[in-house]
């Protein structure tokens, strides 16, 4: 009786906090945009804040979005970080190419899909991109991204532990330096799999681990940096 | 000054003559809009009923469904292409729309762009690029603002470069001297 209903929200809200689901607690989290988003629930990102904080210390970064275009993401890195962005909506050639039956030829065209110059962008926002590609084009677009970035520009990927027959994309939505919004949206192909620590290693061979964080949601944040060395002929 | 006035006069009378109704009051030159677009044509750039209401009160020059250009599109009045252009559009001081039928594979400048069709090619807006739901650009986007609906397919680049101010007149020993802290050792350029 005292406080039963009380009780029953504390007890959903730890079980949220718990699962590594935070909502907006006050006004300042809550998103400038339209007011559909206030129904979304915002998750916590640990390393968000410190890729964020990687690419704030450059003049002029350049970065590269692999996820779909997301407006505010746009305005939030353009305008408040000042950031030269590439979209390279990766999914969306996917589903293209698997549309056509030339899925065959995904990998190899990966090779030749990023324009940037080597060592010319100081971030790259992989979201959750890695777990939706085969193994080979997982690795032609890795070789790309560790071709392009400079050295100690970062990277930040969003990789699942545990395989969840999730058949659906996610646009992430920046609401601040530590918080997301998942969208998901619909899509004919599922994920690829669960990559393992070991493999996302190899897979990045020329950046290091800066960062890894396990949220309780199973998904695993790692924030990669090229180390400064490999720049100087060490290659 | 005679003269001019009597040209100016000639020049309203003859475009009276084509464009019977200009909507507001008859002190606006119709023929040469001023160079520099006035606010109006920004903020009612920005809002579907307001856009609306620009079609209403202001000259917008269409260009229609079934018309394809090609080659270089320059103007001093605002644009709504809902045809095929392929080449350069300039309208460096006014508002682009592109519309929903709309299809350009061009490089765009404009001071405001705004997409409901398809772009192919860069863009470059002195003040904003607006692509709005089921807008598509495939190319590098360069303005101060960029706003990118949910439905929106892009591909290609933003930059939203601080805004060039325009070159001052004033000259070289007059900026020299603002410098704050001027290199002792270096020789004066003045006295």
């Amino acid at each position: 009786m005292p406080g039963s209903s009380d009780g029953r929200v504390r007890d959903i809200s730890d079980l949220l906090s718990r699962l590594g689901l935070r909502r907006p607690t006050s006004a300042q989290d809550l998103p400038a945009a339209s007011s559909s988003d206030f129904e979304e629930p915002a998750y916590a990102s640990k390393a968000l804040k410190k890729f964020i904080a990687c690419l704030s210390t450059r003049p002029a970064p350049v970065l590269i979005d692999l996820g779909p275009v997301v407006g505010s993401n746009i305005a939030f890195f353009g305008e408040q970080l000042g950031c030269k962005i590439y979209v390279e909506d990766l999914c969306a050639d996917f589903e293209r190419h698997e549309r056509e039956g030339t899925l065959d030829q995904f990998p190899e065209l990966l090779k030749s899909r990023f324009r940037q110059d080597d060592e010319s962008v100081d971030g790259v926002l992989c979201w959750d991109v890695f777990d939706h590609l085969d193994q080979a084009s997982a690795r032609a677009v890795a070789t790309e991204l560790t071709r392009v970035i400079r050295p100690n520009g970062a990277l930040l990927g969003f990789f699942r532990t545990i395989a969840v027959g999730a058949s659906h994309y996610t646009r992430y939505v920046v609401v601040d330096a530590e918080n997301l919004r998942h969208r998901p949206y619909g899509t004919a192909h599922g994920r690829q799999g669960v990559l393992q620590n070991r493999d996302i290693i190899k897979l990045f061979a020329g950046l290091r681990v800066s960062d890894s964080f396990l949220l309780q949601s199973n998904v695993r944040e790692i924030l990669f940096r090229r180390p400064e060395y490999l720049s100087f002929g060490s290659r | 000054m005679d003269g001019q006035e009597r040209r100016r006069f000639m020049m309203w009378k003859r475009d009276q003559g084509v464009r019977p109704t200009p909507g507001r009051e008859g002190t606006v030159a119709p023929a040469t809009p001023p160079p520099a677009g006035g606010p109006a044509a920004t903020s009612a750039a920005l809002g579907p009923e307001s856009e609306s209401r620009r079609h209403m009160d202001k000259d917008v020059v269409n260009i229609g469904k079934s018309v394809v250009i090609k080659g270089e599109l320059n103007g001093s009045e605002d644009l709504t292409i809902e045809g095929h252009v392929e080449g350069k559009i300039e309208l460096r001081d006014h508002v682009l729309t592109i519309g929903p039928n709309g299809k350009t594979k061009a490089e765009v400048f404009a001071k405001v762009v705004i997409v409901l069709g398809d772009v192919r090619g860069n863009i470059v807006a002195s003040e904003k690029v607006d692509i709005r739901d089921n807008g598509s650009v495939d190319g590098d986007i360069a303005a101060p603002r960029v706003a990118i609906a949910e439905g929106a397919h892009f591909r290609g680049s933003v930059d939203m470069q601080k805004k060039v101010e325009p070159p001052r007149p004033a000259p070289q020993a007059e900026t020299k001297s603002a410098a704050p802290a001027p290199a002792p050792a270096a020789p004066k350029p003045l006295v």
